[in-house]
């Protein structure tokens, strides 16, 4: 008989495999951002493929603005323990301790996020060096690249988060898409010039002429606040949606919540997106892009 | 025989690479969203995921009855992590209002290595598939805590952790065989279904 156990089988952790992996497990999902414990149960009860902690919502950060930092981990650790699914947190932008302290509270993704307020102007996280994966901002193809050459097994686009308002989440998703497309037509000499122009490393730029694809997959965020948002995006291209204000700045979350889940699972079909958008009372209040003061998405480098 | 026409349940979760494995091997990949699309295939993998939103999402698309009566008639099933989670018999650490369609006679622990820190690949020897040990990969992966009489095991990482059984023509498997470019326990399901 053939050996079952494999003795103690030797594993691999933080494998570039195992890191991506998971971000393929959420792929067709819900990310929907929380803020204390009761918060995360009202996502998990809704379908939500995971949880991402934060202290205030982006739209709150915008309002309130000031330094927006990582979370407590006590708030951290206290929804770990009412959810099973994963549980993401944010550390500002090029700020290796507060990885390493996320890291260390064994949350499930890292994101090196620009909703916080920067800690370096011009690096990012080396993400190689971690074991628990990470999830970056990108607005366009060169920034996505450039990210996952830091180390990033997920890329989200940014949109401009905390404004309940789709246009840059589309923008930014068409941008990276649309680029990809004109690459796979791309000729040898060309891709050069790509790299170039993205500033982003040759082999990459190679492999999504050969591939069609980003090397990790490709989630959206950034303004998404009504079911019909979510379908737009995954036709888009999106392959899952995180929700940021979307849910708990609404005038009834939990329904909210439950609707942009089946509209995610159910984006092509429109008789389903019908029934789920009904009654669902007032999204979050929306704002126009042109009248911000800070726009989020222009931080990272 | 005709290569069988094989359904993905495409709810949420790692449908495309379960698609793209079944192509790979030249067989009719279908994505199941619906009632309706189930009656076209012959047999179904059940990707991984997040087990509780899938359960959800199958009562929500009013296809957990008609999955149920399918799987109950025996057509052949291969569910990887949240798939086997799904298939189980009962499921231990998971939510009180997860469903599961008792399709093969295990119990199986959620989340049974810890989260994702601890997620790790690994070569795992698996009966039947001898001439090479499986490159497995775990995330956040469940574990099998029981079987009932009639379930093989095919693969354990260590005594008493069975991570791939088998009972009749469904298949479960505590890793991720579409993560990697070994296509043999896919290959596996399908000549199970032939037999």
């Amino acid at each position: 008989m053939a050996d079952l156990t494999n003795g103690i089988v030797s594993r691999s952790t933080g494998t570039d495999l195992v890191k991506r992996g998971l971000a393929d497990m959420l792929k067709g999902g819900v990310i929907m951002d929380v803020v204390d414990p009761a918060q995360a149960k009202i996502a998990e009860d809704a379908g939500a493929v995971a949880v991402m902690a934060l202290e205030r919502v982006p739209s709150d950060i915008r309002r309130d603005g000031g330094v927006a930092r990582m979370s407590d981990p006590e708030m951290i650790q206290g929804i770990q323990e009412v959810v099973s699914i994963p549980v993401m947190a944010k550390a500002r932008i090029g700020h290796i301790a507060e990885a390493q302290i996320l890291q260390a509270l064994q949350v499930d993704y890292i994101d090196e996020s620009e909703v916080l307020t920067p800690a370096d102007e011009a690096h990012h996280i080396d993400k190689w060096a971690f074991d628990v994966p990470f999830v970056c901002g990108a607005t366009n193809l060169g920034e996505a690249l450039r990210r996952i050459s830091e180390g990033a097994c997920m890329i989200r686009s940014k949109g401009e988060a905390g404004t309940g308002n789709v246009v840059e989440a589309v923008r930014h998703l068409r941008s990276i898409l649309g680029d990809i497309r004109k690459i796979t037509t791309a000729d040898q000499a060309e891709l050069f010039d790509w790299a170039k122009r993205l500033q982003a490393p040759l082999p990459l730029v190679q492999e999504i002429a050969e591939t069609g694809t980003l090397p990790v997959p490709m989630f959206c965020a950034g303004g998404i606040a009504t079911p019909a948002d979510a379908s737009l995006v995954m036709q888009l291209g999106a392959q899952a949606v995180f929700v940021g204000s979307g849910i708990f700045k609404s005038s009834d979350p939990s329904q909210m919540a439950k609707a942009i889940v089946e509209a995610t699972a159910n984006y092509l079909d429109p008789d389903i997106l019908a029934k789920v958008s009904r009654g669902l009372g007032d999204a979050m209040p929306g704002l126009e892009i042109g009248s911000l003061e800070t726009k989020l998405s222009e931080r990272g480098w | 025989m005709a290569l069988p026409r094989i359904g993905v349940l495409a709810l949420q979760g790692a449908v495309d690479l379960h698609v793209h494995a079944l192509e790979r091997l030249g067989v009719e990949a279908v994505e199941v969203r619906r009632a309706e699309h189930l009656a076209r295939v012959d047999g179904l993998v059940l990707p991984g995921g997040e087990s509780s939103t899938i359960s959800k999402l199958l009562v929500i698309n009013e296809l957990f009855e008609p999955l149920a009566a399918r799987l109950n008639a025996g057509m052949p099933a291969f569910g990887t992590c949240a798939g086997m989670i799904m298939l189980a018999s009962e499921i231990l650490d998971g939510r009180d209002d997860q469903l599961s369609f008792s399709a093969i006679d295990i119990s199986v622990r959620r989340n049974a290595f810890g989260r994702q820190i601890d997620s790790f690949e690994t070569d795992l020897n698996v009966i039947g598939l001898a001439e090479a040990p499986v490159h497995a990969v775990f995330i956040r992966a469940p574990v099998v805590e029981r079987v009932g009489p009639g379930v093989e095991i095919l693969a354990a990482v260590e005594e008493g952790r069975p991570v791939a059984c088998r009972q009749g023509a469904v298949l479960v498997t505590s890793f991720h065989p579409e993560l990697s470019p070994d296509l043999r326990l896919h290959e596996l399901f399908i000549k199970g279904m032939a037999a």
